[in-house]
């Protein structure tokens, strides 16, 4: 009966974020758009969105390989699986403990893999481009992400994300140097890994700025939908590392009663949707980069991150 | 009975070795030799493999040949079985795919009688217990393996090849006979035993520790010395290319942990740091360059110059921890350095067969000529794919587990009391994350240029599948790749008795871990399980697939290419690996490379062709071999006068070098 009950729990996380992500997606866009002084689209959009192009046809370039129709389902697989082992509600779910944050990371390189492979797969400029700048990107984005990891473990003990999670809210840490520069660190690797401004800009198609559009630009109907719900898991998985990495508090820690995980619940909402309004905040206030000033922005989340690393190791006290 | 039976299959190599060349004149010899070699190497490696899994207790065997006193030492332990472990897994999976491969050869016989006896030579290498063995072995596995790297001896680029890795072979083994002298000390005790029995002082453990650095690191692969690796592999036919580079340079690791690790024993921690260092740099540098190149090969061997770094630093690290007494976490460093000898022996043959059947189907190693080969060659292009998956290090496969393994023992080194050592481990951590991503880069280009796309060239238009026994060593390899990726606590169970034996201490064992996960140290609570994320990963795959034919309209329909609306009809209009490249070329230009680009635009109105040229320097050769290769040239026009000197000038010579000889014997004893 446990078993069922925490199989449970592990599943409703993992349609809690599919089911949520579009949802953030559109928050996101709305509040663009009211800043932007546009009234904007409505928040359910995104889904809507998805079912049209569900029910669109798919057009396929006549020389598409294989590679080109299962890439989608990839993408959208393995991101799911990523956004769904970290933890939102409660901590020690299930499954928590089959990945750890450096399997995660290299778990959405899988699908990045995939996606850099698809934009080539058809043989136009434009996915070209696009995967090409995609993996330079993820190249620079890495070794910060992965210094960001040394930081939170090195405080935690563990790269477990549950454990992670759970020492935060248990053991009193403090406010500390190292975790604030890993947070720095952290936004501006997601601003990268998720392709928005200043990086790249989602809703452009202005040929020459794009990375992530200009990778997908072949796809259509179903497909598409797959990508870019994809996409949207991608932001919620980075918004849900955030918070169970940086605020946890509110998470489900202890046994698991129904008050516990209602609150956890509503606390992961309420952290999720700040982000996603803060987000565009940000997005709003900067210009986007030309490609070859990337290396300075993520050279930035880099240095941050090796700060913090760096003062760890010369006081466990920072 | 281990030890005489792995003798044994060494002795029927150089039977099939002989036998190769009293066949050749029949044309069943290609089959001949390559089935024989295949029985032999999956005997070999059942047998090592029983012996590691078994009780692992070390078999010796001496014989009595080789030096006076001694004779020659033979000894099986984990560590020896773990490598013939490899180095006859792939000479298996290398025969097998060398039954269907060796059939486009077109002079065989200047293969087959060396290919058995290189297989012998780096079995022997492994067994040797006594440094002239090892020696002899060492230099006769570099011999067959640089007659191997000739077969192709009519192209000027395999000349050139063949000459550079002679002189760095030569040097090598140089390095290593100096270690040796080191070790043995001026009594001269050669055999293994006695090396072990009495520890070296610390000074000559830090050069005996340098001089193996070099020596072994030099058939390795290490940066700088690295430079004959990606002239001398890709010039060999593409089986043999597999097993220089996916078992070689794992013979040299072999080296260097066994005398590293076994013979010098207890480290100094600075040793840890300059291994570790070297590791890392040598990780990022190779992996750069693989991405500059083009050819495919090429690439594959520039790559094994990133994959040789990854192992460095595990076994930097491991090194360090043994120094400082923190033997749980030097076997947990060990393990994931081993870890990934075997992956990176696993999916590098694999990568080169799938470019050896490129290379068969096309004839054309280029991958700018090449494209759009995953319709006309769809089953190679599967396991190619799954080969760049593993080794750029995507979960579940394989070589994301060893990298795993590196991070967690990465993750241990704030308790390193050295404060160097603490700083640099970290960033050593940052170059392998940078090497990881750089090398899914290197891989999306590889796969997406040559087998993605539309067809650059008619050679690649015209491309059919290769033939099945080929077919079948390339899902051999695959199905490793996954069973080592999902199930790793087999491996690391495996690697116990080494760990053992080397540091004193093993990884928590993973067999009694509930669902199979892996957990790197007992008291931490990190862990990773390959067979859930699979499974996670069929589970939401199905369901997704599901769904959408539920709920989505299956309606397709086939069209023309779309960009954006201006499609070029020609496929020179694709991206091809130099564009791919590019980016990552003008990042890290400045610092790593030596690029030149030349743009000629021709002004508007002009009718002439515009052309853009990129060369791709070396640096090593720039900075290093470049002053080395002039200063032995005028070393040697001043040297030129002794060739003409009276007879008395001679004898004064010879009289004054006896002179000078015995006073360092004597000032050494």
């Amino acid at each position: 009966m446990a078993l069922i009950v925490e199989l449970a729990l592990q599943c409703f996380q993992m349609m809690l974020v599919v089911a949520l992500a579009p949802l953030v997606l559109g928050v996101t866009r709305k509040v663009k758009a009211r800043l932007l002084r546009r009234i904007g689209p409505p928040v359910l959009q995104p889904y809507v969105d998805l079912w049209k192009l569900m029910h669109k046809e798919a057009v396929i370039a006549h020389n598409a390989s294989w590679l080109y129709r299962v890439a989608p389902y990839v993408v959208f697989a393995v991101t799911w699986v990523a956004a769904a082992l970290v933890p939102t509600y409660a901590t020690d779910l299930l499954f928590s403990w089959s990945a750890d944050l450096i399997a995660l990371v290299a778990l959405l390189g899988t699908a990045r893999f995939a996606l850099a492979l698809a934009g080539m797969d058809v043989g136009t400029a434009f996915g070209g481009i696009g995967s090409s700048r995609e993996m330079m990107i993820a190249s620079l984005a890495e070794p910060a992400m992965l210094l960001i990891a040394f930081t939170v473990a090195l405080v935690a003990g563990t790269t477990q994300l549950s454990s992670i999670a759970a020492i935060f809210i248990n053991v009193p840490v403090g406010l500390r140097v190292s975790l604030g520069l890993a947070l720095f660190a952290f936004v501006f690797v997601a601003i990268a890994e998720n392709a928005r401004v200043p990086i790249d800009n989602p809703a452009t198609h202005l040929e020459l700025t794009m990375v992530h559009e200009a990778m997908v630009l072949e796809y259509s109907g179903r497909h598409l939908a797959m990508i870019e719900s994809a996409a949207a898991l991608k932001l919620i998985a980075y918004f849900s590392l955030i918070a169970c990495l940086f605020f946890p508090f509110g998470m489900a820690a202890g046994d698991k009663n129904a008050t516990a995980l209602g609150v956890g619940l509503v606390a992961y909402l309420a952290k999720v949707l700040l982000l996603a309004v803060l987000l565009p905040i940000g997005e709003t206030s900067v210009a986007k980069m030309r490609v070859f000033r990337y290396p300075i922005f993520l050279g930035g989340a880099f240095a941050a991150a090796a700060l913090a690393v760096f003062l760890l190791f010369v006081s466990r006290g920072f | 009975m281990a030890a005489e039976i792995a003798l044994g299959c060494v002795a029927a190599f150089f039977a099939v070795s002989v036998l190769a060349i009293a066949l050749s004149r029949i044309s069943l010899a290609t089959p001949i030799v390559y089935g024989a070699s295949l029985v032999i190497s999956a005997a070999a490696f059942a047998s090592a493999l029983a012996h590691l899994a078994g009780d692992g207790v070390a078999a010796m065997l001496a014989l009595p040949v080789g030096l006076p006193t001694i004779g020659t030492q033979f000894r099986l332990d984990a560590l020896s079985a773990f490598f013939l472990v490899v180095v006859n897994l792939g000479g298996a999976v290398t025969s097998l795919y060398a039954l269907g491969y060796g059939r486009h050869e077109h002079a065989p016989m200047r293969v087959l009688p060396f290919y058995p006896a290189f297989l012998a030579a780096m079995n022997l290498v492994v067994l040797a217990d006594d440094a002239f063995a090892f020696l002899v072995s060492w230099e006769f596995m570099s011999l067959t393996s640089w007659a191997l790297v000739l077969a192709h001896h009519q192209e000027p680029a395999t000349m050139r090849a063949g000459s550079i890795y002679l002189v760095m072979a030569s040097f090598g083994t140089f390095c290593i006979l100096l270690a040796f002298g080191v070790l043995a000390g001026a009594d001269g005790g050669y055999a293994f035993a006695t090396m072990r029995a009495a520890p070296p002082t610390p000074a000559a453990s830090v050069l005996a520790a340098i001089l193996v650095l070099i020596g072994a690191g030099s058939k390795a692969g290490l940066v700088p010395l690295h430079v004959w690796l990606p002239l001398a592999h890709p010039a060999a036919p593409s089986h043999v290319s597999a097993l220089l580079s996916g078992v070689m340079t794992k013979v040299a690791v072999y080296g260097f942990i066994r005398i590293v690790f076994d013979l010098i024993g207890k480290p100094t921690p600075w040793s840890g740091l300059v291994v570790l260092t070297v590791g890392g740099l040598t990780a990022v540098i190779g992996v750069l360059y693989a991405l500059m190149q083009h050819d495919l090969k090429r690439l594959l061997a520039y790559h094994t110059v990133e994959n040789i770094g990854i192992i460095f630093i595990g076994l930097g690290l491991a090194l360090a921890f043994r120094a400082n007494e923190m033997n749980w976490a030097a076997a947990l460093a060990l393990t994931a350095g081993l870890f990934h000898v075997l992956n990176h022996s696993i999916f590098k043959s694999l990568l080169f067969f799938g470019a050896g059947a490129v290379l068969v189907a096309t004839r054309e190693g280029d991958m700018e000529h090449l494209g759009g080969l995953i319709h006309r060659m769809p089953q190679t292009a599967v396991a190619f794919l799954i080969g760049c998956a593993a080794i750029s290090a995507l979960p579940p496969l394989n070589g994301f587990v060893s990298e795993w393994l590196t991070f967690q023992a990465i993750l241990v080194s704030p308790q390193l009391p050295q404060l160097g050592l603490k700083l640099a481990v970290p960033a050593v951590g940052a170059l392998l994350a940078l090497a990881a991503a750089l090398a899914a880069a290197c891989f999306v280009k590889a796969f997406g240029v040559t087998f993605l796309g539309r067809p650059r060239t008619p050679a690649a238009e015209a491309a059919g599948e290769v033939d099945p026994l080929s077919v079948a060593a390339m899902y051999l390899l695959v199905a490793l790749c996954l069973a080592t990726g999902v199930l790793p606590g087999l491996v690391i169970d495996l690697l116990a008795p080494v760990a053992k034996g080397l540091v004193g201490d093993v990884m928590p064992r993973q067999a009694g871990v509930p669902w199979m996960s892996i957990v790197p140290i007992a008291q931490s609570r990190s862990s990773y399980n390959g067979l859930i994320i699979l499974a996670f990963l069929i589970c939401s795959g199905t369901l997704t697939a599901m769904t959408i034919h539920r709920f989505a309209t299956r309606a397709t329909r086939r069209s023309a290419i779309w960009d954006c609306g201006y499609p070029l009809a020609s496929p020179a209009a694709q991206y091809t690996g130099s564009s791919f490249a590019m980016p990552i070329r003008r990042v890290f230009g400045t610092i790593v490379f030596h690029v030149y680009e030349r743009v000629d635009m021709p002004g508007p109105g002009a009718m002439r062709a515009g052309a853009f040229r990129l060369r791709v320097f070396d640096p090593a050769w720039l900075f290093v071999y470049g002053p080395i290769a002039r200063a032995v040239g005028a070393a040697a026009t001043r040297l030129n006068r002794l060739q003409f000197l009276t007879i008395r000038r001679y004898l004064t010579l010879v009289f004054c070098a006896l002179i000078l000889l015995l006073v360092v014997v004597a000032a050494w004893r």
